[in-house]
């Protein structure tokens, strides 16, 4: 059962070929053997689960509910769940109960999806290979000695190791599409604004947006519908309608214009990745899609834009975490100042710090203009190249990630060689268009063979577009249908 | 170093962030390496672009009618609170 894709399970539902009941015990079976090797989930939501799932029952006794009925989910433990434990993977928030749902996970409930568990992450969502988890680092169900990619790491392994059929995330600067491709997953991040931010813990906002991880992209394209919409409880949520994904996905690869970005093709790539990118081009061109190389100049300037944006907001963001309301206080404060000091200094993890530290001083009088007002000049010139390359080609393809997974450790010391694994990703946060990843070969190191992703990125509001390119590739491979090892 | 200790420490108190002793010239370090990093966006030509605050160009800020539309819901909220009495956050005392 825990092979099948989520539109396959829903088949199943309907036909009462299995219960809810019986589907949702199944995987939290397998959560209780096969998770804690993998440290994917932060909280197992068990009752919560079987309760979601008899309702769910009901429903389709009763000949109700919607194609995700009774279909159980995973959320990234950075969505508020009422009643529930929800940490951003920190100590800061380590007995956090929040008191509200977030729109993303109200919307899923509303579908009438299970809710499995909260699944680890990087703390706060920062890091690239979920090694800054105050919950310990998540394996690769692919090679338990690698990282599965962050910040969205515990989804993506729980999704690839078949724990659950699919999983939220979100993405800042690749936290959805860098994790997909280094566990062999379709991941999605949508345009700003298409997915409500409201109970989702803040990291970047301008950045930040909510998606799928799945082993599809039909069934990204089924959740990504139930999962977005305006909500008025999010300021920067956008009211326009939400097309029916799953209805488009047949839109045809011949007359399609790719635009191949020579800036990421360059420097730094893995041959082997780079090998793997290029062979789904020749398929995509067979099938009648048309390739354009293109040049975004502005392109270089992203990672650097990106670490001075994202640490501005986060500092913002996350000045909230004071030691009084919410969250870790230390013990026995002598005063105000050392209550705000010490809690933050003992709750935040070391990454956290850095990114607010860094973020306070490219904020600080005398160094505003220098680093915050030319990071946002250098995010436009970004924003103007994608929107000059959309007025010549419908999607630019490029890697996802520069390399296939690595290994646990090899990059914790080195914040920079750290942040350049979201090299391809973080232009498409930065310019808030949607992006996605998809499985496009494999890699051998060390005599293990390693899921390599490509990347989709489109115009505004493509998303339907972007799916639909990754479902026809899907037709026409067998790639996003191999499942690690051990989980099968 | 791009980052003098005494800039970390002044950084660290405007962020009101306790760093350890130990953990100081670590902070050093890596701060000066990532401040080292992103001082190439300066020989970006960016005369005459106007600085981008949102990603989507035509949004404007809603508004909506002043009313209240949110319940009371203290006592929820503060069950995630570390210290509180009689409705009230406690802090220790700031006006002696």
């Amino acid at each position: 059962m825990h092979t099948l894709t989520v539109s396959e399970l829903a088949a199943g539902l309907r036909a009462r070929q299995f219960s809810s009941l019986e589907l949702t015990q199944h995987f939290l079976g397998r959560i209780e053997r096969l998770g804690p090797e993998l440290n994917a989930f932060v909280t197992v939501t068990y009752e919560r689960a079987l309760a979601d799932a008899r309702a769910a029952d009901a429903k389709l006794a009763r000949g109700e509910g919607g194609p995700l009925t009774g279909v159980p989910v995973a959320h990234k433990d950075i969505f508020c769940t009422d009643g529930i434990r929800t940490t951003c993977s920190s100590k800061m928030l380590s007995n956090f109960v929040a008191p509200y749902d977030a729109t993303v996970v109200k919307n899923w409930h509303d579908a009438g999806t299970v809710l499995l568990g909260k699944t680890n992450m990087d703390e706060f969502a920062m890091g690239s290979s979920n090694e800054t988890s105050f919950f310990g680092p998540v394996k690769n169900p692919w090679d338990h000695a690698r990282v599965p990619g962050g910040s969205s790491g515990g989804s993506a392994a729980a999704v690839a190791a078949c724990l659950a059929p699919a999983a939220s995330g979100t993405d800042t600067g690749g936290s959805i599409r860098q994790p997909a491709a280094l566990t062999n997953l379709t991941g999605v991040k949508p345009t700003y604004g298409r997915v409500s931010r409201y109970g989702m813990i803040a990291f970047a906002s301008s950045l930040d947006q909510a998606g799928v991880l799945t082993r599809s992209a039909e069934d990204a394209a089924l959740l990504l519908s139930a999962m977005s919409g305006f909500d008025p409880r999010d300021s920067t949520s956008v009211d326009r309608p939400v097309p029916d994904y799953a209805a488009e996905l047949g839109q045809p690869l011949k007359g399609l214009r790719i635009g191949l970005i020579k800036e990421f093709f360059g420097e730094g790539l893995d041959p082997a990745v780079e090998r793997c990118v290029r062979a789904a081009i020749e398929l995509l061109q067979r099938e009648g899609a048309v390739v354009k190389e293109l040049s975004l100049p502005s392109l270089p300037l992203s990672v650097p834009t990106y670490y001075v944006v994202a640490p501005a907001e986060c500092s913002s963001n996350l000045s909230r975490f004071d030691g009084v309301r919410f969250g870790h206080r230390c013990e026995q404060p002598k005063d105000l100042l050392d209550l705000y000091r010490r809690s933050r200094g003992e709750g935040f993890g070391a990454e956290v710090k850095r990114r607010i530290m860094t973020g306070t001083y490219v904020l600080s009088a005398g160094y505003y203009d220098a680093y915050y007002l030319k990071a946002q000049k250098c995010r436009a010139l970004i924003a103007q190249d994608f929107a000059r390359a959309f007025e010549d080609v419908d999607v630019v393809l490029s890697p996802t990630a520069p390399t296939a997974a690595f290994k646990l450790g090899a990059k914790t010391s080195d914040p920079i060689a750290m942040y350049l694994n979201d090299i391809y990703s973080i232009a498409a946060n930065l310019a808030g268009l949607p992006g996605l990843s998809i499985p496009c070969g494999f890699v051998a190191e060390d005599g293990t063979e390693l899921p390599v992703g490509l990347q989709l990125v489109g115009p505004h509001f493509g998303e339907s577009r972007l799916l639909s390119v990754a479902h026809q590739y899907q037709l026409r491979t067998e790639w996003h249908k191999r499942v690690p090892a051990g989980y099968a | 170093m791009s980052l003098t200790r005494n800039q970390v420490e002044g950084i660290a108190h405007l962020a009101r962030l306790e760093i350890t002793e130990a953990q100081m010239p670590v902070y050093v370090d890596s701060l000066s390496r990532i401040i080292d990093f992103v001082e190439q966006l300066a020989a970006a030509d960016t005369a005459g672009v106007e600085p981008m605050a949102h990603p989507l160009a035509d949004q404007v800020q809603r508004l909506r009618p002043d009313a209240a539309t949110e319940t009371d819901q203290r006592d929820k909220f503060q069950h995630n609170a570390p210290s509180v009495a009689a409705g009230l956050y406690l802090v220790p005392k700031v006006i002696e």
